[in-house]
């Protein structure tokens, strides 16, 4: 302990802490308690609007969006392609920043699946290569079969799947906050 | 002179400054402190370097997420000295982190974190991550193709945490997709949050310095005891102990400027780190890749057994945490020398080793495939037609060449096959065609009767 004079260690110094038990007696004490009490409600009235700013986010209502791809002619039978979108959560700031792909598969039974472009392992983009007909993950070596499933490399989950639907011969996926594995 | 005197005497009058400054500046330290105790300030030089220069692009740099990327296109390329200045901020950040690695490393092995300064290591632990978390978050500013995966990247870590990952991921994207609240929330971070925890954080460091003063260079049998360490020590200082101001302050100050001058050098003949393609997601020629400090642990979870790696993902920062932690906490007394501490060097060694390793790895990147890999030519193949050129064709287009290497042509990721035909049997090479192994995917799905046929007559060919 270092010696400190005047720093409430002597018998007749002034203390810092509040004495509890003279709270309600002495005016002194009262005013250490209140002074403590009233510099809490000032962080509190400063932190909380401001954290609630800040993790915005966390509060914002974010109900599924279904979101068009495009015609379904326009998606060849047996074929992968990239698909681009907007993020239907957008900021009017995003810039191209909001821009989204997906890889789109339409199978010979006419049934269409829609996988992320991450790789279930680190989250890089993953490469549709048509002629090996795999998906593959420029960053660990990921591999991935025509149906998401894992060929090879670290990954553990295959890629996810977006919901899909067509309406009205559109292509529509849902876009939630988290992904379902296909 | 008399009349920068007066004033400092007209200033003293009114706050008192000049007798604790005078305190700070000629108090003793220990005879010995030599050229290995100037990391100290060169971290401090370099955050000066950093606040400066920091403060000038965000002059004008554009937090917006739909500018951003041209902000800093325009400062590297048409904004007078931007180019220097981006080039200063990103060598005065990695000699930070440099240097905070040799600083702990000498605190380490002198065994300075020892009583009564291991406030002083677990605050410096604490500098260690701010620092890094200042890069991660600098880089991302940049905002290209390589920020934005970048962040992706970090989500997907993120994700993994058991309850609470979907929460980190949102913290981390500001939402639940990388967008402008990625960008906003991070540059406020970054200008903001961290350098406020950081200045706070070397004033209560550099005060606990002043306080403990600069430890002695260590003695061999000579134990540090809490009862009598502070004792000993004050009894040096008045013995052989001499002012810090001038002889050590110079030596901080010649290496400061040594340090300082080789980041401009390096501003000016490196030059900053190259702005990528625009930061649009939709675009997936992205091959992310964090900056060359934290590239060992990119190439940890590489290499990391693939069942383990939910565990280390999150274990691999609170172990880290706690490890650099343990000396202060586990060892505040006892030997301070580190010829009686061989573990202690032996660590260090093994520690050193191993992110210099990893991050060698990072930048040879041998588990990757190579997407731009030259197709095999017929010189190497050794045939312009029949089963060998065509199971060259398929070996070209099936993917086999991003992994493998045939005579110098194609990736690492897989085993050499220049001499495949020599080593298995045409059964053999079939069987792994068909079913793949390890990393390797099965063609057996993905590849027609003579296809196989072909590539497998291709790799017996291979002597």
């Amino acid at each position: 302990m270092t010696e400190c004079k005047g720093c409430g260690n002597g018998p007749n110094e002034p203390k810092f802490m509040p004495d509890w038990s003279k709270v309600f007696v002495s005016r002194e004490e009262f005013l250490k308690v209140l002074s403590f009490g009233l510099s809490g409600v000032i962080g509190l009235i400063a932190v909380i609007p401001g954290a609630g700013f800040v993790l915005n986010f966390l509060f914002r209502p974010q109900a599924p969006k279904w979101v068009k791809l495009g015609p379904l002619p326009n998606f060849k039978e047996g074929e992968t392609a990239r698909v681009g979108f907007r993020d239907p959560f957008f900021l009017p700031w995003d810039g191209v920043t909001a821009n989204r792909s997906v890889w789109l598969r339409r199978n010979p039974d006419d049934q269409i699946t829609v996988f992320s472009v991450s790789c279930t392992h680190l989250g890089c983009p993953v490469k549709w290569e048509s002629k090996a007909e795999l998906f593959m993950c420029p960053c660990h070596g990921g591999v991935y079969y025509k149906d998401g499933q894992v060929a090879g490399g670290p990954p553990l989950h295959p890629l996810p799947q977006y919901p899909v639907r067509v309406v009205a011969n559109n292509v529509e996926i849902r876009i939630d906050t988290a992904l379902t594995e296909g | 002179m008399k009349v920068l005197e007066n004033l400092i005497n007209y200033i003293d009058e009114r706050t008192g400054l000049k007798e604790p400054f005078l305190r700070a500046i000629l108090h003793p330290v220990p005879k010995g402190s030599t050229w290995l105790y100037v990391f100290g300030s060169a971290i401090m030089t370099c955050f000066i370097i950093q606040v400066v220069s920091g403060m000038a692009l965000g002059t004008i740099y554009s937090s917006s997420a739909g500018d951003a990327y041209e902000s800093v296109k325009y400062i590297s390329s048409v904004a007078p000295f931007g180019s220097l200045l981006r080039g200063i901020h990103y060598f005065g950040a990695s000699a930070m982190i440099v240097f905070t690695g040799m600083h702990m490393l000498r605190i380490y092995l002198m065994g300075s974190f020892k009583y009564p300064r291991e406030l002083s290591w677990l605050t410096g632990v604490g500098l260690l991550f701010l620092t890094v978390g200042m890069g991660f978050t600098g880089q991302i500013l940049r905002w290209d193709q390589n920020s934005v995966w970048t962040v992706a990247v970090g989500a997907n870590q993120a994700m993994r945490a058991p309850f609470i990952g979907k929460y980190l991921v949102e913290i981390l994207n500001a939402g639940p997709e990388v967008g402008a609240q990625t960008l906003s929330h991070i540059f406020s971070y970054h200008v903001f949050l961290l350098p406020g925890i950081l200045i706070g954080a070397i004033v209560i460091h550099i005060w606990m310095v002043l306080f403990n003063g600069i430890s002695e260079p260590p003695k061999v049998g000579e134990l540090v005891d809490p009862a009598t360490y502070k004792k000993k020590y004050h009894d040096l200082l008045e013995r052989d102990g001499q002012p810090f101001w001038p002889v050590s302050v110079s030596r901080d100050i010649i290496f400061s400027t040594i340090v300082v001058l080789g980041i401009l050098a390096l501003a000016h003949f490196v030059g900053p780190p190259a702005v990528d393609i625009p930061p649009d997601p939709s675009i997936i020629q992205a091959q992310p890749k964090p900056d060359w400090y934290l590239l060992w642990y990119f190439s940890l979870l590489a290499i990391m057994p693939k069942q383990l790696e939910d565990v280390s993902i999150l274990l691999c920062p609170v172990i880290a945490v706690l490890v650099l932690l343990a000396p202060a906490i586990l060892a505040p007394r006892g030997e301070r020398s580190p010829s009686r501490r061989p573990w202690a060097v032996a660590t260090v060694f093994m520690v050193v080793s191993f992110i210099g390793i990893l991050t060698y790895l990072g930048v040879k990147e041998p588990w990757s495939p190579n997407f731009d890999a030259k197709a095999v030519p017929i010189e190497v193949i050794g045939a312009k037609s029949g089963p060998v050129y065509d199971g060259a064709q398929v070996f070209n287009t099936k993917g086999c060449l991003f992994c493998h290497t045939i005579s110098h042509y194609g990736g690492t990721k897989g085993p050499d096959l220049t001499h495949v035909g020599s080593r298995l049997t045409h059964d053999q090479v079939t069987i792994r065609v068909i079913n793949g192994g390890n990393n390797m995917p099965a063609y057996a799905g993905n590849i027609t009767p003579e296809q196989l046929k072909s590539v497998t007559t291709f790799l017996e060919s291979r002597k």
